[in-house]
């Protein structure tokens, strides 16, 4: 796929005639201040237009203004896009386009050997070149030999485009990634028309940065035309891919889980409340909801992540559906007021966009590291549902499947996401609410048959308990942290009780697995010589290495769990039809040791902690090892 | 929303009380304070299904057991956060929350800072026994300097905190206090407590007879009541001894200072206003001793109620429409691709 791109000498357009690669890495890489967060998701708009299957993957630094020119200010986007499927970000970026030394020296050594890297000269300065700490010039040295170098002057170029609006330097040079994207825009034949609008809308109230920005995007592109003959720089046409038919946007995973959560609360029949406290990468979500009032949605900007999941437990008592976002250190915050939604047996959903750790560890870096935590992180026996999303569309489905199990057994849903998958992008067909059956929550409004008022009688299939909203007349009743009594839930202190209730807590949500689809085998045969078995963001490098071990003729196949507590009910029986089990994480191996556990399998571990999503190259060199 | 019913039948103490058997020490002072809750709800007149008890932990936190409404005893410090989920899912409901020293001014005096300022429409109930009574009598952070206990044998060092003033602080727009005994006065403050729209933050002092007993008593015994405790109202002079002593301002010190009344003459005394934020600020922080403890309503100057706020700018943004689902998911610039497309079309 990415070694698809080529770069032999080409005739000049038309279209036609264009080298047509299946699939082309790029990644942007600049100053925190120039802007590459934003070429790269109007790139990515772009790209998705014509028709491309695309993943995207924002890499950041957690400074929001690092000193400019430092590596650690670097911030880059990276995207790849083609007529086949696209699963990964890409391994390696066949383009680099570096907005300074700094950018070219902690991304350059990522770009494809003979990779094409484009390079803004005019910030090759002393100074700059100190900060990234190149002693000298590597423009002028052989450091770059091993790949194609286009270096020019794109702030000298950007500001002589931007000269007849009478900005002032500062503001002039901030229209230099325009002028990349337009270069980036002829390189891959792309119409301008979108980001001209874009640009014309986002810059409304000041006409003037609307021109400018329009007149360096045009410069950029007129110089891919002019500049093209003799050097490295060639144009492209990656064509549209396969698709199944249907009305398709781009979205991020926040998004995606955000409206899922509102459209799970729909399908329950339920007004949404969604306590939260601002925390990378998790906030996102909280930004997207608290704009859907007209959704029944009310966000709450709790003052800590304690308030924030208790404000939401007082909403779902309240007869609304409770929800609380975070990440691993929020969520460490939130365990003691989960094991209060799981003994008052409330329907809570708590999503936990997980990052590198431990405390505060890689805030914009992605980890999986959180299954322990979510699975096992509770003072008691204190069980809950936890499911993951493994890529940003998914992470709709992901939502809509917790609001229901939340909502139809009476339990904190715990949804595992991580910030690879809430910041990237990619195209997702929407759905229709046709595709989806309703699960309409229940209120009990009058007692039990017999005249008592049981709070805990329970439903016979799901064992979830009565839902009984404060303000139904006659059901007055109170609960709470302590113990409950097995129908009542006044506080019962009895040893037979406890162990009943404790009992009862465990075969309600172990009996969830009833009720969620059996595991399938994403790619492959339901038996064989290997099973590689993932969950969450590393669905895509999984994907990729086991279909190309497949071409090579491998008996290997993908299985990516998404009910990760409890498990599928056949997930122990598939996996023992494989002879060898290997399981790629991004953490020290939860999944393998859970694997261990649960089934007696002898799950061997991949492991992977960079805060750096994997490579498919390095679960097809684990495959390659396994088949030895 | 649970629309509430207009008319709600009248009922008796004993309708409030719930079937579970009190479980606190014999002699405590929350049994007064159940009692002249119990005693006040038919008074205030919500509907019992409408009312919803809320609390943390500690001896006070059992408190919505007992009450035959809606209660939830959550978890320690918590009953803040809580409450503001419930109150926000369902404006309509009356919350009240009941706490003490340990829940409410140490591991929850986060929630208690922002319920405050936020300013929910809840009554807040702060048993004050200046010790933490459940986990066997621990100095709390409103124990006087010098309190022996199990984790201070040689008397605690550090200076308590004083529930109103940090209330005050807090910008709460509703101060009260009163005492556990006070069986005439409590109903008032309680009913004063309801009819405020916002946090209406009501501190009790309450004694513990296991583990601080009598810490109140300088002015909470009989003998000592009348020289030391000030009941306060609005518009009245603020006088205490049995109108033989009243409080003036000290206009060149700003502070407030006791003085004699003589024959009646009450001209140079200090008129209570409520609604004077410096006011009850000097008198919640008047030094006992040199003057009588403040009790009644000592602030009340209402202000637009969170959750009150929060569903205006919702009625304001949504202009009564409810949203498109399709619409939403279908935003921002997308493309078809048509059935018969295949890639290279």
């Amino acid at each position: 796929m990415a070694t698809a791109f080529q770069t032999d000498t080409t005739p000049l357009p038309p279209t036609d005639n264009l080298p047509h690669p299946e699939a082309v890495v790029v990644r942007f890489a600049g100053d925190s201040g120039d802007g590459m967060q934003l070429t790269g998701g109007q790139f990515t708009l772009s790209t998705a237009l014509a028709g491309n299957d695309l993943a995207t993957f924002p890499d950041f630094p957690a400074e929001i203004r690092a000193p400019q020119g430092t590596t650690f200010g670097v911030s880059a986007f990276q995207i790849n896009f083609g007529s086949i499927d696209i699963e990964t970000a890409g391994d390696e970026p066949d383009v680099l386009v570096a907005m300074n030394p700094a950018a070219l020296k902690t991304n350059i050594k990522a770009l494809r050997r003979g990779g094409l890297a484009i390079i803004d000269s005019g910030e090759f300065g002393p100074r700059n070149l100190a900060k990234a700490g190149y002693a000298v010039n590597p423009l002028e040295t052989h450091e770059l030999d091993d790949w194609q170098v286009m270096a020019f002057d794109i702030s000298a170029l950007t500001l002589e485009a931007v000269k007849p609006f009478g900005l002032g330097n500062k503001e002039s040079l901030r229209c230099k990634n325009m002028w990349t994207l337009g270069l980036a825009l002829w390189m891959f034949d792309r119409d301008r028309a979108p980001l001209v609008d874009w640009l014309k809308t986002k810059f409304a109230k000041n006409p003037v940065l609307a021109d400018a920005n329009i007149a360096a995007l045009n410069a950029g592109h007129a110089y891919g035309e002019t500049a093209e003959i003799g050097g490295p720089l060639k144009q492209y046409h990656v064509d549209a891919a396969e698709a199944q038919p249907g009305h398709y946007r781009t979205i991020t995973g926040g998004e995606s889980l955000a409206l899922g959560l509102v459209a799970g609360a729909h399908l329950a029949g339920l007004s949404m409340f969604f306590g939260s406290y601002p925390i990378t990468p998790a906030s996102p979500i909280l930004h997207h909801l608290a704009r859907l009032k007209e959704f029944g949605v009310t966000t709450f900007q709790a003052e800590d992540e304690i308030a924030a999941i208790c404000s939401a437990i007082g909403a779902s008592y309240a007869g609304q559906l409770g929800v609380t976002s975070s990440s691993g250190p929020g969520i460490a915050l939130k365990g003691e007021a989960m094991g209060l939604a799981i003994m008052t047996e409330l329907p809570l959903v708590i999503v936990n966009s997980q990052r590198g750790g431990p405390s505060t560890g890689l805030p914009t870096k992605t980890e999986q590291s959180d299954l322990y935590q979510a699975v096992y992180g509770r003072n008691g026996d204190a069980p809950l549902v936890v499911i993951s999303a493994r890529s940003p569309t998914d992470s709709f489905d992901v939502a809509i499947e917790a609001c229901r199990l939340a909502t139809q057994f009476m339990t904190p849903v715990m949804v595992l996401t991580d910030g690879y998958i809430a910041n990237a992008a990619e195209p997702w067909r929407v759905p229709d609410r046709k595709d989806y059956t309703p699960f309409p929550a229940h209120f009990t409004e009058e007692p039990e048959a017999d005249g008592r008022v049981l709070p805990y009688a329970r439903d016979p299939e799901t064992l979830g308990r009565r839902w009984i909203r404060p303000g139904t007349p006659g059901l007055m009743h109170r609960i709470g942290g302590i113990e409950k009594a097995l129908d009542t839930g006044n506080i019962n202190y009895e040893p037979a009780n406890h162990q009943a209730m404790t009992d009862i807590r465990k075969a309600k949500i172990d009996g969830v697995a009833k009720f969620i689809p059996a595991q399938q085998v994403d790619v492959g045969n339901e038996t064989g010589t290997l099973v590689v078995v993932g969950w969450g963001s590393t669905y895509g490098p999984i994907r990729k290495a086991v279909q190309r071990a497949r071409s090579a003729g491998h008996d290997v196949a993908h299985v990516h769990i998404r009910y990760l507590w409890p498990f599928p009910a056949n997930l122990g029986a598939l996996l023992k039809g494989f002879g060898k089990v290997l399981v790629p994480e991004m953490n020290t191996g939860q999944l393998k040791t859970m694997l261990r556990d649960q089934f007696l399998v002898d799950a061997r571990p991949l492991n992977k902690v960079s805060g750096q999503p994997f490579k498919i190259a390095e679960i097809e060199a684990a495959i390659a090892e396994m088949l030895k | 929303m649970n629309a509430i019913t207009p008319i709600t039948p009248a009922t008796k103490p004993e309708d409030w009380a719930s079937d579970q058997e009190v479980r606190w020490c014999p002699g405590c002072g929350d049994y007064a304070i159940l009692k002249a809750v119990q005693r006040t709800m038919p008074d205030i007149g919500t509907a019992r299904e409408n009312t919803v008890f809320v609390s943390g932990i500690g001896c006070s936190s059992r408190f919505p057991y007992y009450m035959e409404t809606y209660g939830f005893h959550t978890i320690h410090g918590r009953a803040p956060a809580i409450a503001t989920g419930i109150k926000l899912a369902n404006p309509d409901l009356d919350v009240w929350i009941v706490t003490g020293d340990g829940d409410g001014l140490s591991i929850g005096g986060n929630h208690m800072l922002h319920l405050l300022r936020r300013n929910l429409d809840v009554q807040l109930l702060l048993f004050n026994n200046e010790i933490y009574g459940l986990t066997k009598g621990q100095y709390s952070p409103t124990s006087q300097i010098g309190t022996k206990s199990p984790t201070t044998p040689f008397g605690s060092v550090d200076r308590p905190l004083s529930p109103c003033a940090f209330a005050m602080g807090a910008g709460a727009r509703f101060v009260a206090r009163t005492i556990d005994t006070a069986q005439k006065n409590m109903p008032e403050v309680l009913k004063r407590a309801h009819a405020h729209k916002g946090t209406s933050f009501v501190e009790i002092f309450q004694n513990c007879v296991v583990y601080n007993d009598d810490v109140f008593a300088k002015f909470t015994a009989k003998k000592a009541a009348p020289d030391n405790q000030i009941w306060v109202e609005h518009g009245k002079p603020l006088l205490f001894a049995n109108g033989t002593k009243g409080l003036r301002l000290d206009r060149d010190h700003v502070r407030l200072s006791v003085i004699d009344v003589v024959d009646g003459d009450v001209s140079q005394v200090l008129l209570h206003d409520e609604t004077n934020h410096l006011l009850a600020q000097l008198l919640v922080e008047m030094p006992f001793g040199e003057f009588p403890k403040a009790l009644g309503v000592l602030y009340c100057d209402p202000a637009p109620s969170f959750e009150a706020e929060v569903h205006v700018q919702n009625e304001r943004i949504t202009a009564g429409r409810s949203g498109d689902l399709g619409a939403l998911l279908n935003k921002g610039q997308g493309w078809d691709v048509k059935p018969a497309r295949g890639p290279n079309l």
